[in-house]
């Protein structure tokens, strides 16, 4: 059977260095830094006193406060993000087959404030479970999708991925495999999260994951520098609607991109560390590329997984040099997690979007906070160090790795 | 207004996200003031935190207007 083609015709974000898609790419372009001491809880305790949190979001700005009192902050911003894609659509929504729309959408851990809360409210009591009834309903990874649906009335494929850091990614391979296969017309994908909490911030400082550099939070996420310490934990929500090529055209929407392939592989190597050799860093783009159907020399920008650990940037820069051999300096390599932090489950689709808006305004956003040169690193490599660069980006690939081994990749193309 | 019926009310318009003049000792939790079946599960918890009081289930049933949560809580203090 023929695969269907599918294209990207609306995105939301809602990001550390801007609340919708005109002040994301805005933030990426100028390189600002989302990062700052948290204001959510007292870190006076904690080893990490900063974060990329979002500014300025009011739940009370999108939802009147007993909707909001029912949401975690991590389905809230979905919905933030999705209503934005879904406008930036121009969707019909009265003129769609709802049961051709779906929503697959992806996040790491999903209430986890909610489920915090929860246990420290039984843990003070006497031990009678005193649950809120509305717990477990805000603390599941899918009610974001669930509370998606619900909105609109979207009745096609409906549930969350979880692949911890590569939740949304997953959520979009499987949003184009399903309009590829005919099943559906239109699927809302992303992802959400939430993160920035007491436990958050306390289970992945315990993993001595995170940065530490206190006394500059702002320069604290540096990938590709020699003394970068950790990654920045982020929050946010990215969305995009994926929807079938003709379908787009008979309603005359604006294309922003082709998703041309993803790919999928596992290290199957240790929960947390990157394999040293990065096989499965280098099967997954090579998966892509071929699923996508394109060669190493097509590719001329990479948004890197990136996340400023020491392991994990020279690992997949070591990876990206075997795929893609001579062609390797020729591509605009970044990460843009330097100015948003990690955003765990809605990495992916935040760095999906930055990708498109790249191919969308030829121009590359930095890798920014770089300094010191890591001698382990290859030099021929274009980082796009602290500064944007103007290019033609045709072809754009986003990666994306999770805790537990899972890697995924997804490749876009600009259209016309 | 008794104290206890003004808390009562204080409680439905925080969780139900009601207007206090809807909160008539008629007004039906889930018919009139748009509450579902866990919300209904909420208040209950509330009252029986805010008055230091446990409803049983099968008593909880039976409470579904305003009037009756009130009734319940004066005769059980």
């Amino acid at each position: 059977m023929q695969l269907k083609r599918v294209v990207v015709t609306g995105m939301g974000a809602l990001t550390p260095i801007g609340n919708n898609l005109e002040a994301y790419w805005e933030g990426l372009k100028n390189g600002k830094s989302g990062c700052a001491p948290i204001t959510y809880f007292d870190t006076e305790k904690f080893k990490t006193k900063f974060a990329c949190e979002l500014k300025g979001y009011n739940a009370q700005d999108f939802f009147d406060r007993k909707e909001a009192r029912k949401l975690d902050p991590f389905a809230q911003y979905a919905l933030v993000s999705s209503d934005e894609a879904i406008a930036h659509s121009g969707l019909d929504l009265e003129k769609v087959d709802k049961f051709r729309v779906g929503v697959v959408w992806g996040a790491g851990i999903g209430g986890l404030e909610t489920f915090q809360n929860e246990v420290i409210g039984y843990a003070g009591g006497d031990g009678t479970p005193r649950f809120n009834p509305f717990f477990i309903p805000k603390m599941i990874a899918d009610i974001a999708p669930g509370n998606i649906s619900i909105k609109h009335g979207f009745m096609g494929p409906n549930y969350t991925t979880v692949s911890a850091c590569a939740s949304s990614a997953n959520a979009m391979i499987d949003a184009l495999n399903y309009i590829r296969l005919g099943h559906c017309d239109v699927i809302v994908t992303g992802g959400s999260e939430a993160a920035v909490t007491i436990a958050g911030m306390g289970g992945f400082n315990a993993m001595h994951a995170l940065s530490t550099r206190n006394d500059s939070p702002e320069t604290a996420s540096r990938p590709f520098d020699a003394t970068r310490d950790g990654f920045v934990l982020g929050e946010g929500a990215g969305a995009l609607i994926l929807e079938e090529y003709e379908h787009a055209k008979a309603r005359g929407a604006k294309i922003y991109a082709e998703v041309l392939g993803g790919g999928l592989s596992s290290d199957a190597h240790h929960m947390t560390a990157p394999h040293p050799e990065g096989i499965g860093v280098v099967r997954v783009m090579e998966n892509c590329l071929e699923n996508a159907g394109l060669k190493p020399e097509d590719v001329d920008a990479i948004n890197t997984h990136g996340t400023s650990t020491p392991l994990g940037d020279v690992a997949e820069l070591k990876a990206i040099s075997k795929v893609f051999g001579n062609h390797a300096p020729n591509i605009n390599i970044n990460s843009t997690k330097s100015m948003t932090g990690h955003l765990l489950g809605a990495a992916g689709a935040i760095e999906a979007i930055a990708s498109i808006l790249a191919m969308e305004h030829n121009m590359v956003p930095p890798t920014i906070n770089h300094s010191t040169v890591d001698e382990n690193i290859d030099p021929t490599l274009n980082l796009t160090l602290n500064k944007a660069q103007k290019r033609e980006v045709n072809v754009a690939m986003s990666n994306t790795f999770g805790f537990g081994g899972h890697n995924a990749c997804v490749l876009f193309k600009k259209i016309g | 207004m008794s104290d206890i019926a003004s808390r009562v009310k204080a409680i439905i318009v925080d969780k139900l996200g009601v207007d206090e003049n809807e909160v008539v000792p008629e007004a039906s939790f889930t018919n009139d003031l748009g509450a579902d079946s866990l919300d209904t599960v909420e208040l209950i918890m509330e009252f029986e935190k805010e008055f230091d009081i446990q409803i049983p289930d099968d008593q909880a049933e039976n409470i579904a207007t305003v009037g009756q949560a009130i009734s319940y809580i004066e005769e059980a203090k």
